[in-house]
């Protein structure tokens, strides 16, 4: 192994390292994002989300979106309303499920069609209680646009 | 009386449980559901006159013969348009052969955004027997006013997204409305009410 090699390989851990002190504060599970036919403008983006300490989802940016919202639906005789919301509260250690039947993220305005299997990447922003910001990043699976949703499954 | 007893058999053998009477196409006595609401006594949808993707004219007499199940919505729709469309295609293989005669119609909210390839793509993708309708923005206006369906744009940021009735609406095979399934119904639950429909027509 000459130098060079052994230089890569250390800061290949050190960013590693750095990587998972980064997201130690909030993880992000399960995400996946509802694949689009050709000419679709938006679609959603699903995850669970669970910060150590009392937090709040502030944002979520995307490359494959111009726009990126966070919405909430409820439903109220057979009505399903969709709400952008400033913000998705993230009580301490708490897992958030932002599903499709409540919090969920709009990926609004898409730079191109969102095949099954795609890698979405999706960068998320949680401020803590001492209103410190955090950056996650991650990579959503692209799943068909028939996925049933199973968390609804009786 | 033996036409009642075959007729019997027939839904027997499809493993049918909630059997209550046996009527003719011609009367409109409602049936009883296990989970969906009757709607015998409603005159919904009878006026429609929209486009299918080809651009062809569509009432609901174009879907005589079939079981027509209506839903609105729109493909910019995160959850309740591809999670209603996708139990759909689950009802209808559970169905059976029975599930030949539903016609699955999804009719857009938002026709400013979906086109007609859009949306043609957007629900064959669920199952290559859907169709999917689309008018003008006052067509869309009065076809849901006829079906007392509900939407509304709601702005968000420099784009909208739509609030609407969510619920499935069920014509037996000579146009009459028979069942509103709402959202929250499983396909299983609701392939039991489709297979009493059919219990009549």
């Amino acid at each position: 192994m000459n130098s060079n090699a052994i230089k890569t390989a250390a800061l290949g851990l050190f960013l590693l390292g750095f990587a998972l002190q980064a997201s130690a504060q909030t993880q992000v599970n399960d995400a996946w994002v509802r694949a689009t036919v050709a000419g679709q403008q938006a679609t959603g983006a699903f995850m669970t989300v669970t910060a150590s300490g009392d937090s709040k989802l502030l944002s979520v940016q995307s490359p494959v979106a111009k726009t990126v919202q966070i919405h909430e639906s409820t439903m109220k005789n057979d009505v399903m309303s969709m709400q952008p919301v400033e913000f998705v509260a993230l009580p301490a250690g708490k897992a958030v499920s932002l599903d499709p039947h409540s919090y969920h993220v709009m990926l609004i305005d898409l730079v191109g069609q969102v095949k099954e299997g795609d890698k979405v990447p999706l960068t998320l922003t949680v401020e803590n209680a001492k209103g410190e910001k955090e950056s996650i990043k991650v990579e959503a699976e692209a799943r068909a646009l028939n996925t049933m949703d199973h968390s609804k499954m009786h | 009386m033996s036409v009642s007893l075959t007729r019997r058999q027939v839904v027997a053998g499809m493993g049918l449980f909630s059997l209550g009477l046996l009527t003719g196409c011609d009367n409109s006595v409602s049936l009883s559901y296990k989970y969906g609401k009757d709607l015998s006594d409603k005159i919904l949808g009878r006026t429609f006159k929209l486009k299918d993707s080809e651009g062809n004219l569509t009432t609901l007499s174009s879907f005589r013969g079939l079981m027509p199940m209506i839903f609105f919505g729109f493909t910019q729709c995160p959850a309740v348009c591809p999670t209603t469309l996708a139990r759909a295609a689950q009802i209808k293989k559970l169905m059976g052969k029975d599930g030949d005669i539903l016609q699955v119609v999804f009719i857009t909210l938002d026709p400013e955004r979906d086109t007609p390839a859009v949306l043609d793509a957007y629900v064959k993708t669920f199952d290559p027997s859907f169709v999917a309708l689309h008018g003008t923005l006052e067509e869309t206006a009065e076809t849901a006013k006829e079906f007392g369906v509900f939407y509304e744009k709601i702005p968000s940021g420099s784009t909208y997204t739509l609030s609407h009735t969510a619920t499935s609406y069920v014509y037996d095979t000579r146009g009459r409305l028979r069942v509103g399934l709402s959202q929250s119904l499983s396909a299983q639950e609701c392939t039991e009410d489709l297979l009493t429909v059919m219990e009549v027509c």
